[in-house]
């Protein structure tokens, strides 16, 4: 049974196409990403799932209620978790979990069970106002709030962004114990380094979806051979790989580039070439391919190739 | 039920937290109602005034201690010929003086018509206007105090003010202040409290809830029409007690006008809210829909009837000019139900329209 079916949904903001022909399906109890940068439409998407937008055709269907029909039961059934901090500021923790437990008609010792493991790290400063506290711990906060009610479908819009990298992975496993109540989950990141925690994922990039699968399927996506390459100069570099032949496309990688080939190559044969272009420090090793590298070969195959 | 008693609770949160809120509710009806009361009033205490009697009887001595018991006037000097008139003018210290012609007593007491000049400094005409105002009301109450024991006495200046005779500032300013307060409150607040949540997000956390837009917008003003409410009342204790303004009339009646008006603002609060999501437009829009206006068309500080034609016509549509009508019937006239109904049925359909407007503009989503 799918938690989650989106069929062929649009919606655009006057010119600009948000979300274009997206469809794919989330099965219940799934942890569930949706992967890609700052513009993809990735909140656009939630705003019509959690029924706050309505699309411009297309339907959608969460929890066996059309998002547009059912709206009003809709809303009693899923947690939302907006991108922005969307709490209040001037109320202390306490204050906010009941103010929402309230209106969703229950109350926090009801559902105690549910948010127990995430309230308890934040419970100790609970008379302290929400506009207080550290990214992290209004995080936390937002994501009690968002299952106060006890939804079955829950909804979070890039809850990483902005916060360190230790509470990033206490989230992260905060969805996985959620998970394991049969929470369904969707949630929004454009950090690609934690679409390998969720079950499967969608990459998107200009309101459009370019695939949905399992992070390690996704990658397995990735065919050419793909090499880690350093050398002294970097920007030079780059720009000797990119007018190389046997260069598919060339990326910076943290440290490295990230060097797709067109056809199998060794590494002692690429070092030639860099050393007869005076690279000096030259460093090269096989890598396999990431999310990121398939995202950007999904990308530069569906719109003009990224390099020039 | 439960749901709407919390969201009302989470909202009194917001205005007791906000110490800027908290200023503008309960510091502004002070500070407004002692400034127009007192320092901007354009009532004038103690004023260096001159005599110049040159009759010396018993009826203008009698006037004379009367001007001088009223508070407003004080004497800087006696004069003794006209001569001295110009010259104690020009030291700049005294705003008026009053002559007492030779003839006064005789004229008076023959039925002739005994005149008593006034010369005011008119290089501040407002003042110069409102000190011969107080000095002929104050000199007509002589007339009608003696009148019964000697025949009547006439005066060349004839002018007659009825309910407030001696143009007490505060008559006009009471009134005026309690609308501007009411307004401010309860529309710009519920405007910018609205909007507030929109440009926070909050509004989209509360729209994915079984709450419904009426019960948000519900929650949203009663908090303020309770405050405002009282803030009503506490002007009007200041404007009775401290101010010395009448209650003439129904007590009861004024009480129900008032909440019309809250109710009124209240409604154009959220219509305002209802056409923007930012705090700031909201703000500016409350402020160039509803103060300017109160304060310059609704008669507030310039006299409708000295208004170029135009404007006239324009007042017409502010809401403050006619509860500004009401209280100044009720308060100071103590007339009844039947004298403001036309005024109160006004401000009823002024805020249907706006009641109206606001539930067409009633969303169940974003966008």
């Amino acid at each position: 049974m799918n938690a989650i079916i989106v069929d062929n949904i649009s919606k655009a903001y006057g010119n600009i196409q948000a979300v274009s022909n997206v469809s794919f399906e989330v099965r219940e109890g799934e942890l569930f990403g949706l992967i890609g940068p700052d513009g993809a439409g990735k909140t656009t998407l939630f705003k019509m799932l959690v029924t706050l937008l309505f699309p411009d055709q297309g339907r959608a269907v969460v929890n066996r209620k059309d998002i547009v029909k059912d709206f009003l039961q809709l809303r009693t059934q899923v947690g939302y978790m907006p991108g922005k901090f969307s709490l209040y500021q001037d109320l202390t923790i306490e204050e906010n979990l009941d103010f929402f437990a309230t209106v969703f008609g229950t109350s926090i010792q009801e559902n105690y069970d549910l948010i127990k493991d995430i309230y308890v790290q934040i419970e100790p400063f609970k008379t302290r106002r929400a506009g207080k506290l550290s990214g992290g711990m209004k995080q936390k906060l937002a994501l009690c709030c968002a299952l106060i009610h006890k939804p079955e479908v829950l909804f979070l819009d890039e809850p990483t962004t902005g916060v360190d990298a230790v509470s990033r992975k206490e989230f992260w496993d905060m969805l996985k114990s959620l998970k394991q109540r049969g929470l369904t989950i969707l949630v929004s990141t454009p950090y690609m380094d934690e679409a390998g925690l969720c079950d499967r994922i969608a990459l998107m990039q200009g309101g459009k979806i370019l695939a949905v699968d399992t992070p390690q399927d996704i990658t397995k996506l990735f065919q050419r051979p793909l090499f880690a390459v350093k050398a002294a100069e970097t920007f030079r570099l780059i720009q000797d790989l990119r007018n190389a032949s046997f260069t598919h496309s060339c990326y910076a990688f943290g440290e490295y580039l990230h060097l797709a080939l067109e056809h199998e190559i060794t590494s002692s044969d690429i070092e030639t070439y860099l050393a007869s272009h005076n690279h000096r420090q030259i460093d090269i090793k096989r890598v396999d391919p990431g999310i990121e590298d398939c995202f950007m070969d999904l990308i530069s195959q569906t719109s003009v190739p990224a390099q020039s | 039920m439960k749901r709407f008693l919390a969201f009302v609770k989470k909202e009194f949160f917001h205005i007791l937290r906000d110490r800027r809120t908290l200023l503008i509710l309960f510091g502004l009806p002070f500070v407004q109602v002692l400034l127009f009361g007192f320092a901007l009033s354009n009532e004038i205490k103690n004023a260096n005034i001159a005599i110049l009697d040159n009759d010396k009887s018993l009826h203008t001595q009698q006037i004379t201690a009367r001007l001088l018991s009223s508070g407003y006037f004080q004497v800087y000097q006696n004069l003794s010929s006209y001569k001295e008139i110009d010259q104690t003018f020009r030291k700049g210290v005294i705003k008026m003086v009053v002559v007492f012609p030779t003839q006064f007593s005789y004229d008076y007491e023959h039925g002739r018509t005994a005149q008593i000049q006034i010369i005011a400094d008119a290089s501040e005409q407002n003042t110069a206007i409102s000190l011969t105002n107080y000095a002929s009301a104050i000199i007509q109450s002589y007339t009608t105090s003696v009148a019964g024991s000697i025949a009547p006495m006439y005066i060349d200046v004839n002018t007659r003010m009825v309910f407030n005779p001696e143009l007490k500032g505060a008559f006009v300013f009471v009134p005026g202040v309690m609308t501007l307060v009411l307004l401010l409150v309860s529309a710009m607040m519920t405007s910018v409290t609205i909007a507030r949540e929109k440009e926070m997000g909050t509004m989209e956390v509360l729209f994915v809830s079984p709450l419904s837009q009426w019960q948000i917008i519900l929650g949203k003003v009663i908090p303020y029409l309770a405050l405002s409410f009282v803030n009503g009342c506490v002007i009007l204790i200041l404007g009775v007690f401290l101010l010395e303004l009448p209650m003439n009339g129904n007590l009861l009646l004024l009480l129900l006008e008032t909440l019309l008006f809250i109710f009124l603002a209240l409604s154009i609060g959220v219509f305002i809210s209802s056409l923007t999501d930012s705090q700031l437009v909201a703000m500016f829009a409350s402020m160039v829909i509803m103060l300017l206006p109160t304060i310059f068309l609704s008669g507030f500080i310039f006299p409708i009837e000295s208004m170029p034609k135009g404007l006239q016509v324009i007042s017409n549509v502010i809401p403050a000019k006619y509860f500004i009508r009401i209280v100044k019937n009720i308060m100071i006239k103590g007339i009844g139900m039947k004298a403001v109904a036309l005024d109160t049925l006004v401000l009823a359909a002024m805020a249907l329209f706006f009641i109206g407007l606001s539930i067409r503009n009633l969303k169940t989503h974003l966008a």
